[in-house]
Parts: C-alpha cells; structure tokens; sequence
C-alpha cells in the first residue's frame, strides 16, 4: 500500500542541528575546521580540564540570531545556557552545555514547497548548544579512542511542531532548512561532514482524529533521502502495528541506511534524567538591539521568496526557480547574468544544463573561471544570431577549458554563424545539384525530405549557417520550379 | 634588617619592604620558609606538594631582576601557599582528592598566574578537604592537617592547610577558596586573617570548581595589611571567566589606613544566639565595643532568613558539585580503574575508588535534589530563598554600612568530634554561609582567644564590591589590639 492511501494520518516533527559557521568553537578559542587529525583542536576547555570554564562566543549568538530572524522567530532578549547532565567518553564535562527552559528564540515557521504550492511548518523552538566529540571504536581493539576536536563546536537545535505531514514532506523541510542556513550564511549546511542532521520524531492517528499517537524518535540521520527512507519505514512499521492492533512504545531508533530500516536504541523507561539546571558559569544571554540591528541587516531575501519572485516575476517555471534557488550561488550567478543584459528563460535553461556540468559544487560558482557577463555575452550571440545554439555547446567547455570569452573563440575558430545569403545560395545550389534525384522526390510531395536537405547544407558549413536563414532559402528554392 | 628579626615573623609589609630595599634577599626569605615547613610540616600536613627547588630558582630569579634594578612586581619575593585547589602547571593539583592523585595541570589559574607576575614566589600546595567539601580538613584524601594552636584539633575547613601554613610561619600569605566559610572560618579557628572577595571579584579561571554560583578566591595573611597586598594583585575582571565582574579594584592597601569613624555596623540578632559558645560571644561582644571605642556606631540589625541558609547552602552547594564533578570519571585524567572489564564499570570504579565518603555524600544529595520530579522542591526552591536572604541583605545594608557576627560558633574543636555526624560538621558554617549565598565579600579576623589559648574570630561583611569598607574595618580594629600579633607556641 501507498503511505499516502494509509487509514492514518502522518504526524513528523523534526529537530534539526545545525553546525554553526563560527571560526572558534562556543566556550574557546579552538577552531572549528573539519577533518583535522584526531584531538589537534582542542584546549583545556573544551577538553573539560579541572578549573576551566567557559565564554560564550557572541557570533554564534549573532549567527542564532540571524537564523532566529530568517525563520520569523521570537527572540528571547534575555536567554540561558543550562547543564544536561549524563556520562558518555565523548563528553568531556559529563554534562553538554545547552538551552533548556529559556531557549534563544521561539515560535517561528519555516516555509516548504512540496509540489508547487508553499506550507508554512511552525518551529516550537531555536536553542543553542555545544556539540560533543566523537567515540572511535577500533576493530579488535579492547579500548575505545575519544576525537575532541568536534567537542564545544557550536550548534543550534531546531525544533518544529508536529506540522509536517508525510516522509517526503520532511524531506523538503530539511531542504528549505539547508537553503535558509547557506542563504544567511550562518552555516555551510553540508551534510557528509555532519554540519545538517536530524532527529525525527513520528507517530500515526487515525485520519481525522485531533489527538497524537505514541510516537517514535528516530536519531541522528544525515542526508535528505535517508530522512524520507527512515520515516517512510517507520510510518510503515507503526501502520502495520496499528492494523494488528498493538500499540506504539515509545522508544528512541537508530536507522540502518544500508538496510534501510529502523531498530530500537532505547525505551522511554530507561531515558536518563538529564537533570538540568541553569549553567552557573555563564550568565545570561542577552541580545540587544544593535546586535537585533545587525541581524537583520544580515539575512539576505531567503531562497523561497527568492523562488517565488523568480516564478512571479521572471516567469520562470516551479522547477526552474526551484533549482536555480536551491544554492545562493547558483541563484546570485543567476542574477548576476540577467544584470549582464541576459533573458530569464534561456539563461536558466542554460544554466540548469550547461552550467551545472561544469560545475561539481555551485557553491564554487563565485570562483569560477567563466564569469556571468561571459554567460551573459555568449547568450546574446546565440540571441543575435550570430552563433547557433549548438556551436555555443561547443565554445562553452573551451570557456571553462581557457577562460577566453565566448566572442574570442568563435572568432579564433571562426565559428560564426554564417548569415550571407549569396555564399549560402551557393552552397544550397551545389547541394541541390548534387541530389536531383531528392529533389524531385520532395517536389513529388516526400516533405519530410527537407530535413535531409537542411542537415547536407550545415553539414557543409560545419555547422555555422544560420538555421533559420537555411530553411528560409531553402524552402523558396524547392518551391520555386 | 634587623637580624634578632625572625624572617618568619615579619609580617607581609615587612617582608616586601626588605626585600625590595635589598636588606633581605627573595632567596633568603624563600630558604627561611622552607626550613620552617621541613622542620614543621610533618607535624601540621598542612602542605601537600612542595617544590624547594623551583621555589628558589623563582626566588632567585627575583633577587636577579632587583639587583639588575628592575621591577618584579608589588609582591616581588613573597613566599606564598596556595590551597591545592588551584591548578599549577609546574606542581601538581590533587584537590585533596585521590581521583587526581598527583595530577599534572597544563595551565596556570588566573590567580596564580597574576600571583607570579606580581613577583609572588609560590612555595607549594596547601591541604583541604576533598574538593573543598568540608570545614575541618578531615575530608582530605591525604590526611586531616593540624591546627598549630593544639595539633590535636582541626585547623577548620576547608582552606584549613592555608590558614594553618599562615599561622606556623610556613608562608608569608596564602591562597584559599571560600565557598560557604572556606576561608573565613579556618582562618578564624587558626588565629589568622582571611578575606573572601565579592563573588565574581577574583577570577575563578583555573579554581576546581566546587560550587561555581558560591566559589571565591581570597588570601590568607597573619595580618589585615597582608590580605590587601594579596588583594590587589589578584582582584579584577578576567576574560576568561565570564562571572569575573568588569569593576576596577580598589586601592585596598590605602583602605586599611581610613579607619571606621561614623561607619554604622550591623549586629543581626539572630547570629546571637543558641549554639554561640560563651566565650565566642563575649570575645565578639568586647570587639563590638572597640569598633565603638574607634568611633563607629553599633545597630541592632534583622537578617530574617538566617536560619533557612544552612539548608538552602547545602542544596545549592550540592546540586553544583554533582554536575561540576561529573567530569572526574577516569577518561582523560587523574586516576582510572583499570580492572573494569566495560564503561559502566569504569565510571563506576573509578568513582567509588577515587572519591572519598564526603564528597560522594555530596554527589548523591546534589544528583537527587536536581532529578525529575525533586527539581522544584529543592534546587528552584532554595534557589528562591537565596532571593530572601539576598534581599535580607540589601534591607539590612540600607541602615548600616558594615555587618558584624563571630565566624564559628566555636573554637577549633579536636580533630575527630564532628566526623561521625555530618550535620554538625555543616553547622560549623553557621556564620560563614549567608554571605557566600548574598555573593557579598567577608573577612575574619581575630579577636580574642578562650582561657586554653584557641583563637576567636571576628566576621565583618560589607555590601557587594565594598572591599574597601571591609578592610578599613578590619585595619582599624587590627591597629586598636595585638591579637594577630600572638604566635602558636609551637611556631615560636
């Protein structure tokens, strides 16, 4: 059965951690760089030495800030950090510093287009917290080896409502989560290195029913598809639980995405009493308003008002504005070109093509060796027929492979199209000539014939008469007789 | 200097005075300690780890910077102790507990830190209860350390090797922490000074935190004088401590000379009463009729919530310590048990083997009045009542400038008396504890001995930041008698 055709309805929450792009973790100076060797990134405080304690970094306040504002939160002016307490190697105080009753921001919604019509996911909340380090366990080896290096990096956790109403749905949430963290640049939101994951909380109701089902929590998934495998299974399993009559226990699972299923971690029963209490080291967060101020100055138009002007007002399709919005670079490229005197529709068609092969990553986009006026000067040669479409698909690698402009290699390569109708004429007389027979078919009303005439006369011309000038000589001379 | 002058009975002024004038040597005041404590350590444990090299080689490289005419510092050539508390990067730190058993930090605190730059020579590490859980030193994984009035009782807690170091002449001044009377009441069971600054005053970077809304670093000295040189080198805002206050500090060591005419000094009826052994009393009783006799002017005074301090002390305290202690489990330092076969055993072993009966007591209140459930009862509870006595204060402070109380109950009591009954052990703290919940800075002093020759202590409190306050106080009654000029016989 689909998921969709379930007797029940789907009711997902998410929380979402986000690695915030700070240089140095929340409590120290230690920087945040991924992938350095095991424990180079650390200090006595973030290593939890006796005697240590912390200072909060204020840009990943201002970064929460922003993402407060992005996500059209309430901000606490006067938030706190608070202890949760509980043992693990990883951690090196024995308790991670978080936001537990007066978190950074509340109440707040995250809009998400599944198919083309946008729905607005209500956040419950936005805290901040450090991250922990990170257990290596060898093979065969009597001893585990604990990375610190990830240990006091700055996160945000962000908490929606029991708003989003299937797997896929999910998903797309985690994607517009990805697309307001990259616009406001508060992080990179790149997933292999664990800077986006999630817990998934689900559970099913009968459709129509106001109360929530016991729920499940599935940990720690980090990519899109492995969200939407995990709750698609689990919303399965839970249906088929509900069909025999059984009922959910609430537990916390682990999803297996290699055979993509999930399994029970821990019941609530044996949950740990985190014992929290206000972190009496750091005094309470406050925000101001100059630092509100700056916020606000720093978040960009983010990527769903920006795929919503593209389609309203540049006439571009759903998918086209949802591609092209889906990396701020890709979209400032985008703009960038249509500054450069460029026409919307055949820019984006170009770019979601031709460019994206490229490209391995858009965000490299501001690197990149062509520029957008280069794009912007090889699309208003294709516009002016001066070039065809597809002697453009040739001078384009060489762009990348050079740098030269588009106007340069054509002209070193004399590819312009060719639009003289005299030297045309010749060439298409010699061609008729040549296949008198074909063209007496063609006047005998073989029409399809044409093309055949049209390929010989670019085939001649490498390619470079103009199309359009072809068909019209052509026409007039086989009609002629 | 005066050579029939013992170097050792030269108070704190003295000393830095001859040895910045060249009359003494950083060197020759640095050995004369060390001889003392090899002849009396042994005897008081109030040191744990000593470093007589180091300590000569700091000194000497004092005694080369004065003699090269630079400026090593106010405190140039100072012997000092430092509670074991503090971390070190060239002695070891054990907190008096087994869990860090010889532990080897790879910083120095703030305080110590600024110690050295003042030119301070640090000459080792003080006893203490375990983790600065206790008020008689018992709880020392290490030995219970000595009072020098009469070794058979305790020096008082927990800073009890610092005070007891200061009055055995086994340092110039010392280093304590004062979380409920941690400094102020063995500095009052040893006869000697001790100050515990606003919260927030001195740094607590490098401090093993204990209770982190209650610690304070403060000095220990034979003399009022002393404390303020101690003071001014260490007070001040650090950016490494997010609860250091941005305020300047004050001048204290002019402080002392401004004397106590017209200041209005609060005697709250309550720490007057059952329990306040009579010769405490009239110790104190007398000492308010000299702070008269100087001009200032005695009020009776209310701090209404006095008697729900000790009970909200020790949820605050505890709730603190459970989490604050959670990181001592054997993964990255201090001891670890190696027979556990998996991780739970581990933490387990390694916490039942390292941590003594005080200290675990103290995790299990502080782990229960923390959990689910318990949380509002007890730890936002006595939250809010540290709200009442806070503003007990701020009432009280708006009809007087300073608060007069004895600091213990009683004098030193022997060693081994309060141990099997842990509630009276926490009454020992009586006094001391309301101000440490206020987060207003303290200071004892002697005033008094009882008829077999234990010192008394006199408490003065003042308003949040008014250092200056206390320690003019302090000076004036100091000036005006010679109690801190008496000497255990054992020292002499």
């Amino acid at each position: 059965m689909n998921i969709e055709d379930f007797p029940y309805e789907i009711v997902i929450g998410l929380e979402v951690h986000v690695q915030l792009a700070s240089q140095s973790k929340l409590f120290c100076g230690c920087s945040t760089r991924f992938g350095s060797p095991a424990n180079s990134q650390i200090c006595p405080v973030c290593s939890g030495q006796p005697g240590v304690l912390p200072v909060l970094n204020r840009t990943a306040v201002a970064y929460a800030v922003r993402m407060a504002l992005a996500t059209n939160c309430e901000i606490r002016k006067r938030s706190r950090f608070a202890r949760k307490n509980y043992f693990y190697p990883d951690l090196p105080k024995g308790y991670q510093v978080s936001q537990f009753d007066e978190p950074i921001a509340e109440h707040g919604s995250v809009e998400v287009y599944l198919d083309d019509t946008p729905r607005k996911i209500a956040l419950t909340r936005i805290h901040m917290e450090e991250d922990a380090g990170k257990n290596i366990h060898l093979g065969g080896s009597q001893f585990s080896l604990v990375d610190l290096n990830r240990a006091g990096i700055p996160l945000i956790e962000i908490v929606s409502e029991p708003d989003i109403r299937s797997p896929a749905e999910a998903a797309e949430y985690m994607r517009s989560i990805r697309a307001i963290v990259r616009a406001t640049g508060i992080s990179d939101g790149n997933m292999e290195e664990g800077s986006l994951r999630c817990d998934a909380n689900i559970s099913l109701r009968q459709k129509g029913c106001e109360t929530l089902g016991s729920r499940t929590e599935i940990k720690n998934v980090n990519s899109f598809r492995f969200v939407e495998k995990a709750l698609e299974y689990e919303a399965r399993r839970q249906a088929d639980l509900l069909d025999r009559g059984e009922r959910i226990v609430q537990e916390t699972r682990l999803f297996d995405a290699d055979r993509g299923v999930t399994s029970s971690m821990r019941s609530k029963e044996d949950a740990d009493d985190y014992r929290y209490f206000p972190d009496p080291d750091l005094p309470p967060v406050l925000v101001d308003d100059e630092m509100l101020e700056a916020a606000r100055q720093a978040v960009p138009e983010l990527p769903i008002a920006r795929r919503r002007r593209f389609v309203e007002q540049l006439g571009l399709s759903h998918y086209d504005a949802k591609e092209l919005t889906k990396e701020r670079e890709l979209a400032d490229y985008f703009e960038s070109v249509l500054k450069a005197g460029a026409k919307a529709k055949p820019t984006a068609n170009w770019m979601l093509s031709e460019l994206l092969s490229q490209v391995d990553d858009a965000r490299n986009l501001p690197d990149a060796i062509v520029k957008p006026q280069a794009l912007a000067e090889l699309l208003s040669m294709i516009e002016a027929g001066k070039i065809s479409g597809k002697i453009a698909k040739t001078i384009w690698p060489k762009m990348w492979e050079s740098g030269h402009s588009a106007k340069a290699i054509a002209e070193e390569e004399n590819l312009f199209q060719q639009s003289d109708e005299k030297a045309l004429m010749k060439e298409i007389d010699s061609i008729l000539q040549k296949n008198d027979d074909k063209v007496q078919e063609y006047r005998g009303g073989k029409e399809k014939l044409f093309g055949f005439f049209v390929g010989q006369v670019m085939r001649a011309t490498q390619g470079k008469a103009n199309p359009q000038l072809v068909n019209q000589l052509l026409k007039a001379r086989l009609d002629q007789s | 200097m005066n050579t029939a002058t013992k170097v050792t009975d030269l108070n704190t002024s003295e000393l830095l005075q001859n040895i910045r004038q060249k009359t003494l040597s950083a060197t020759e005041a640095t050995k004369a300690y060390l001889d003392r404590i090899d002849s009396l350590n042994t005897q008081l444990n109030a040191y744990l780890y000593l470093n007589h090299e180091l300590a000569l080689e700091n000194a000497a490289s004092i005694d080369k910077r004065l003699a090269a005419g630079d400026d090593p510092g106010p405190l140039a050539g100072l012997p000092i102790a430092a509670k074991d508390i503090f971390v070190t990067k060239d002695l070891p730190t054990s907190c008096a507990s087994k869990i860090l058993a010889d532990y080897q930090a790879c910083y120095d605190a703030t305080a110590i830190d600024r110690l050295r730059r003042a030119g301070a020579v640090i000459l080792g590490k003080t006893n203490m209860d375990e983790f600065a859980m206790g008020s008689s030193n018992e709880n020392s994984g290490y030995g219970a350390g000595r009072n020098p009035w009469d070794l058979e009782r305790v020096p008082g807690g927990s800073s009890g090797g610092s005070a007891a170091a200061v009055a055995a002449r086994l340092c110039s001044v010392a280093l304590g922490t004062d979380t409920g009377g941690s400094i102020r009441q063995p500095a009052s069971l040893c006869g000697v000074v001790g100050m515990k600054p606003t919260y927030g005053r001195v740094s607590r970077y490098g401090v093993i935190a204990f209770a982190s809304s209650l610690d304070q670093v403060g000095p220990l000295a034979k003399d009022v004088e002393g404390c303020a040189a101690v003071m001014e080198a260490i007070a001040g805002h650090d950016p490494r401590d997010a609860t250091s206050l941005p305020h300047e500090p004050g001048a204290y060591l002019q402080a002392c000379n401004s004397g106590i005419k017209g200041k209005r000094i609060g005697i709250p009826k309550e720490y007057f009463v059952d329990g306040l052994q009579s010769d405490v009393r009239e110790a104190v009783d007398s000492a308010i009729d000299t702070l008269k006799s100087l001009g200032a002017e005695p009020i009776e005074i209310s701090l209404p919530h006095t008697r729900y301090a000790v009970a909200t002390y020790y949820l605050i305290c505890t709730a603190e310590a459970s989490s604050n202690l959670a990181r001592y489990e054997g993964v990255r330092y201090g001891k670890r048990d190696l027979e556990a076969t998996d991780l739970t055993q581990m933490y387990r072993q390694t916490r039942q083997l390292g941590f003594g009966p005080e200290v675990k007591r103290r995790i299990m209140l502080g782990t229960f009045a923390l959990s689910a459930g318990y949380y509002d009862a007890y730890y936002a509870k006595a939250q809010r009542v540290r709200t009442l006595i806070r503003r007990d204060f701020d009432d009280a402070f708006k009809q007087c400038d300073l608060i007069v109380t004895p600091t213990s109950p009683t004098p030193a009591f022997p060693l081994g008396e309060k141990t099997a009954d842990p509630l009276q052990m926490y009454l020992a703290d009586i006094f001391t504890i309301s101000c440490n919940l206020a987060g207003l800075p303290g200071i004892s002093l002697g005033c008094g001995f009882t008829a077999d020759e234990l010192p008394i202590g006199l408490q003065i409190l003042a308003k949040p930041l008014a250092e200056e306050d206390l320690f003019a106080a302090a000076a004036a009654y100091q000036h005006a008698t010679d109690w801190h000029l008496r000497c255990p016989e054992m020292a002499r």
